[in-house]
């Protein structure tokens, strides 16, 4: 008997809403100690979707999203303690505005730090996070220094505290995940995925470069703005090292690099596997040994992965389908060396 | 007035004078020839007319409009599109992404339209298979082979419908038959009103398909007329075989 094979569109749509019913009741039937890895996880989730729009589309490697996540997290901290606000549900209302604030924060940023590429780039947005940091350490009239800003107590029930940050940290993921879709299938993205190829072959064929780079930059840092937001109210304070901190981008850029840099399910999957891995070697160590693995897995990822699992999965099963006749997608015959463009 | 106009263009990099008042008439509806020796400037020349270099001194007119300082994207939009010596493609991308690039929408209009509509699909279909390369429209650019790198660049190019086609080595590291294809299909193209400005340093293909040619040597213009006079001339052999 003939069977019908699922057509490749209903996989396509079907998939991610399968994923997406499954992340919506697992909170509800999971052991509760799960609870504070599984929020981690559409903390780092997001923000790694986030980052992928600006970086993994564009090809500028970004060390400095913690920087957008840090305005986002400060906004929240400073609007709600200064306007005396209580805590509870109505304190979320403050996450799209925390990432307002980090998308026109991201505007002046943007407009410096793209006049650079690639590894001036990389090493400017770092820069960044420090020159912020050391501001918002310093400047204590607003920030309290390094004591930090105590956010207004959420008032949650301890039985499922954890709920209302999961959900809104999910409808977050989600938002960033369809925005990223969107763009990725608009003429706009195409722009970008040009700009990551050949910068200035792309501006010759008319992409207008600079401004695609820079609403990139805003999209991204919006979101970000809003994690930061949601992470500064989860934890209860804000310092300036916790938020402003290197090491957050980089656990970010390792997440979109494993799960496939430039795709959209990569970011979200190379968050699952770091941040459970990471909880896992975390509360399993005194030491906390995890951060060596966690550099070794990220030479690891450069060396064998550099394509992503999202991205090798798919070849393997390109290959696959070619040997068994189903026909993968075409192949010139011959290959040529790449070639290195002069001047 | 001529459709493309250079004068006196000059362009120095430290004390190397690519180009040295150079100045070159393109005339509407033409196949012009741009022959001449390594380092003569013809690809620097093709830079400053295209807006990836800016010149010292001179001028650029294209349709009596000055585009001297105008940007590659700019030119590019007037109608003026190249290719270049070494293959610019978007490797990551498939053929038909490619061909979609130059397809552009300006501002926020770009995010309001999906990266393919059909009839720029169909159009692109059409394109890739007047250059013969239909067969790999899904294929990852990167995994064709150099020459059809290089008619993909070129099908990439006329998606915008551009009114001067300036080709940078078309037939180098092509195989014969390919360029014989290539010398076909540039002829169809200039009967349907396209006008071209090519690059080559295969005698062959410029005799077989430009009416004029110009020889560049030391970054100006030493010569230009027919093909066959310019064969002829003995200026244009010793620039070639040296002095």
């Amino acid at each position: 008997m003939k069977q019908q094979p699922l057509s490749a569109r209903t996989l396509k749509i079907a998939w991610p809403l399968l994923l997406l019913a499954a992340a919506t009741v697992f909170p509800l039937v999971a052991d509760p100690a799960m609870g504070n890895v599984a929020v981690l996880t559409l903390l780092y989730a997001a923000a790694a979707v986030s980052w992928n729009i600006f970086s993994g589309y564009t090809g500028y490697i970004s060390l400095g999203h913690a920087t957008f996540f840090g305005f986002g997290a400060y906004t929240m901290a400073i609007i709600s303690v200064n306007q005396h606000l209580p805590g509870g549900f109505g304190l979320f209302l403050l996450v799209p505005v925390a990432g307002v604030v980090a998308a026109l924060v991201a505007i002046p940023i943007g407009w410096i730090l793209l006049r650079t590429r690639g590894h001036a780039f990389v090493i400017i947005t770092l820069i960044t996070v420090f020159i912020f940091q050391l501001l918002a350490t310093n400047l204590r009239g607003l920030t309290e220094g390094s004591a930090g800003i105590f956010l207004p107590f959420t008032g949650f029930d301890p039985d499922w505290f954890l709920l209302p940050f999961y959900y809104i940290e999910l409808g977050v993921l989600v938002l960033a995940v369809l925005v990223s879709w969107y763009i990725r299938n608009s003429k706009y993205g195409l722009g970008l995925l040009a700009i990551r190829d050949d910068e200035d072959r792309a501006e010759g064929l008319g992409v207008r470069t600079g401004g695609s780079k820079l609403i990139a930059l805003i999209i991204s840092a919006f979101f970000m703005g809003m994690v930061g937001a949601i992470h500064a109210y989860f934890l209860g304070a804000v310092y300036p090292q916790q938020v402003f901190d290197p090491a957050l981008t980089i656990i970010i850029v390792l997440m979109a690099f494993l799960g496939g840099l430039g795709t959209l399910s990569g970011p979200i999957l190379g968050a699952v596997v770091l941040e459970v891995a990471q909880q896992y070697f975390g509360l399993n160590s005194q030491i906390g040994y995890y951060q060596i693995v966690l550099g070794a897995l990220f030479l690891i990822v450069m060396l064998l992965l550099p394509q992503g699992i999202v991205r090798s999965l798919a070849r393997l099963w390109n290959a696959w389908r070619v040997r068994s006749g189903a026909g993968g997608s075409p192949v010139a015959p011959e290959r040529q060396p790449a070639v290195v463009e002069k001047g | 007035m001529s459709l493309l106009e250079v004068h006196g263009v000059s362009k120095a990099y430290g004390g190397i004078h690519a180009l040295d008042a150079c100045s070159l008439a393109v005339e509407q509806g033409s196949i012009t020839g741009l022959i001449g020796p390594n380092g003569s400037g013809k690809t620097t020349l093709f830079n400053v007319i295209t807006g990836y270099e800016q010149p010292d001194t001179g001028r650029v007119s294209f349709q009596g409009a000055d585009i001297t300082n105008a940007g590659p994207s700019k030119i590019f939009g007037m109608g003026l599109g190249r290719t270049f010596q070494l293959v610019r493609i978007f490797p990551r991308l498939t053929v038909m992404e490619n061909m979609h690039i130059a397809v552009q929408r300006r501002g926020i209009r770009s995010l309001l339209h999906r990266w393919s509509a059909p009839h720029e699909r169909a159009h692109a279909q059409e394109l890739l298979d007047f250059v013969g390369i239909s067969h790999l429209s899904d294929a990852p650019a990167e995994n064709l082979s150099y020459g059809q790198k290089k008619l993909l660049e070129f099908a990439m190019i006329l998606i915008a419908a551009p009114e001067v086609v300036l080709l940078d080595e078309p037939a180098g590291g092509v195989n014969p038959t390919l360029a014989a294809q290539l010398t076909d299909r540039i002829k169809t193209l200039n009967q349907r009103g396209v006008t071209f400005l090519i690059v080559e340093h295969n005698m062959e293909f410029v005799m077989s398909l430009c009416d004029k040619v110009a020889v560049m040597h030391r970054g100006s213009l030493l010569t230009e007329g027919e093909p066959a006079q310019v064969r002829g001339n003995p200026a244009v052999l010793e620039a070639y075989l040296g002095d």
